[in-house]
């Protein structure tokens, strides 16, 4: 890992003096090209992991953490990079791996990957309103309203079922046989007793 | 222009006439055995051909990284074995190496060596239900019974050690839960003699099984530099000739000490990485069986760690010191110092990665996991199509990935 070469190619990469591996903080508008130089010139051709992070003690909310690794000479870096506006370029181009770990941090947190190829939500549902690893995020979660107004009137249900609901090794949703395995009786909630 | 139409699996059939020169959508899970758990595949196909390929995942997301800014360290372990399923020791240590290295913790000899030997099984029972359920992936049905058999006998051994078959939760920040019982390596070297026996049959069995290359052979080659481009890790990325392995490049809990070989596939595709997971299960029996042999004494858990470990439980009715530190571990977690850590560990499935962040105190600021078959399914955009409909079995199955730990 040449320090050295970096700081003073990009000035605004601050040295963080991280404990397990050479830390530093990039800025937003220098990402893309202190990511394709690490790759193309230090060695780290695999990007292990990225990940969205609620900062503290900065003066924007969201940062971005972007582990890479080199897999020649056996060693990690670590980038931080602020989310101004919640904000950040798209490294996918550079590392495809990144496609995935940028959705996710999208999902989580709502940074912004400018650039992104595919910007959907990754684990949550595409119309989900919130993103869940925000400090101000409840653990317990917040009820959402079934998407499909019609049938909730119907079935009263508040979850969306299963996505395997009518699938060959599933019972029939609403009313079951006797005896039939079952995992939840969406016939009855506890507005509408049942019957 | 082609249109694409949305139908169902059942609909095929009666369908087919109408259907002819349109693009089909077709929904492969969440429900499907040859997704090995909830994993759904949106495939645009061809006639046979699939020509896009989606994948949704998502369905078995239960916010562990939400959960673990909510409690200690300690009341996480058990969350980490929900991870990779297939193997839950491995997760554990992995883990637990990950806070102890934030918390500039030193372990004895005894609990390395321990954390060694529960890796290896796990990656045994790992290996062994990956091979089985491919072989069933792809037309064979009677390996998957030999190796179970094997599991099986892993699980006996880790009720003993642990007291639980699948959820083992064995670790701690600072050591392991128990001791090795007595009598319980005998039992490990004789397990050793089986499990070898049945990789050679297994081997017999499979590679050199007409129907068995036809299905894997040639089929998603993925080159040296696409897997360093999509990030993947541990088996999958060493069949595609990266000699890259954490126990032996970035060498943690004493793995530098053993003496093993890592196998590189040269090709790069279903068949390649089969081998490389044959080859590691051997290459496991050997570490198995030097950690066994050279098993050092002394102290299992880290003893000068009083603010971290609990005390033994003796101790704990007895004396007033080792009271008041049960009580302020249990209540409000090991302490760990301030500061962010980045360790991975190759687990079966490839690195399993820990990004944890502390403000100091028993409870992380942030913990991310770094799932690696969240990794290795994200490249599948890239080599399914083109592929037919029934090779789809075959390359997810190649891949080896849980979803318990892709989703997290």
């Amino acid at each position: 890992m040449d320090a050295a070469a970096l700081t003073s190619r990009f000035p605004a990469t601050q040295d963080l003096a991280g404990k397990d591996m050479p830390t530093y903080r990039v800025a937003g508008s220098d990402l893309l090209a202190v990511v394709s130089a690490l790759r193309d010139e230090q060695g780290f051709d695999l990007l292990a992991d990225l990940c969205g992070l609620e900062l503290q003690g900065r003066p924007v909310r969201f940062g971005v953490v972007i582990h890479l690794l080199s897999t020649t000479h056996k060693e990690y870096v670590r980038l931080h990079v602020d989310a101004a506006n919640d904000r950040v370029p798209s490294v996918s181009s550079l590392h495809p791996g990144a496609n995935w770990h940028e959705r996710e941090a999208f999902d989580m947190f709502g940074i912004v990957f400018e650039g992104h190829p595919d910007p959907r939500r990754i684990l949550m549902w595409d119309a989900y309103p919130y993103h869940p690893l925000r400090k101000d995020f409840p653990l317990a979660g917040i009820e959402v309203p079934f998407p499909a107004a019609d049938v909730a009137e119907v079935t009263g249900q508040k979850v969306e079922p299963a996505p395997m609901m009518g699938g060959p090794f599933v019972s029939h949703g609403g009313k079951l046989s006797e005896g039939e395995p079952s995992a939840l009786d969406q016939s009855w909630t506890e507005e509408k007793p049942k019957a | 222009m082609k249109i694409t139409k949305e139908i169902s699996i059942g609909d095929v059939a009666a369908r087919s006439e109408e259907l002819r020169g349109e693009n089909m959508t077709l929904n492969m899970g969440p429900s499907h055995p040859a997704t090995h758990g909830v994993l759904r595949l949106s495939l645009e196909l061809d006639g046979d051909k699939v020509v896009k390929c989606d994948p949704v995942i998502g369905y078995l997301h239960r916010g562990d990284e939400k959960i673990a800014e909510n409690m200690t360290y300690n009341q996480f372990v058990p969350y980490t074995d929900r991870l990779d399923y297939l193997a839950p020791l491995a997760n554990n240590v992995a883990y637990a190496i990950a806070v102890e290295k934030l918390a500039g913790l030193k372990l004895p000899a005894r609990c390395e060596a321990i954390r060694v030997l529960t890796c290896e099984m796990a990656r045994i029972s790992s290996h062994l239900l990956g091979i089985g359920v491919y072989a069933m992936d792809t037309g064979a049905w009677t390996v998957f019974m030999y190796t179970f058999n094997e599991r099986e006998k892993l699980y006996t051994l880790f009720e003993e050690l642990t007291g639980a078959r699948f959820t083992t939760s064995y670790t701690r920040i600072g050591g392991v839960t128990r001791d090795i019982p007595d009598g319980w390596l005998p039992k490990v070297s004789a397990f050793c003699d089986g499990v070898e026996r049945t990789i050679d049959e297994v081997d017999k069995l499979l590679t050199r099984n007409g129907i068995f290359l036809e299905r894997t052979e040639g089929i998603a080659t993925i080159s040296k530099e696409m897997a360093l481009a999509y990030g993947l890790t541990g088996p999958n990325l060493r069949a595609s000739g990266v000699p890259f392995d954490l126990r032996k490049d970035k060498p943690y809990s004493g793995y530098e000490q053993y003496d093993f070989d890592v196998p590189v596939g040269v090709k790069g595709d279903c068949f390649d990485r089969y081998l490389v997971r044959m080859e590691e299960l051997r290459q496991s029996v050997r570490i198995i069986r030097q950690v066994v042999k050279t098993m050092p004494g002394g102290a299992w858990y880290a003893e000068d760690a009083k603010k971290i470990f609990l005390p033994p439980k003796a101790k704990v009715m007895t004396k007033m010191e080792e009271l008041i530190q049960n009580f302020m571990l249990v209540t409000e977690g090991p302490q760990i110092p301030a500061g962010e850590v980045y360790f991975e560990a190759e687990n079966p499935k490839g690195a399993l990665g820990f990004y944890v962040v502390s403000n100091g105190g028993g409870v992380p600021y942030r913990l991310r996991i770094r799932g690696p078959s969240f990794v290795s399914l994200s490249i599948l955009p890239a080599i399914v199509p083109g592929n037919f409909l029934t090779d789809v079995a075959s390359i997810l199955g190649s891949l080896d990935f849980v979803m318990g730990e892709c989703d997290r």
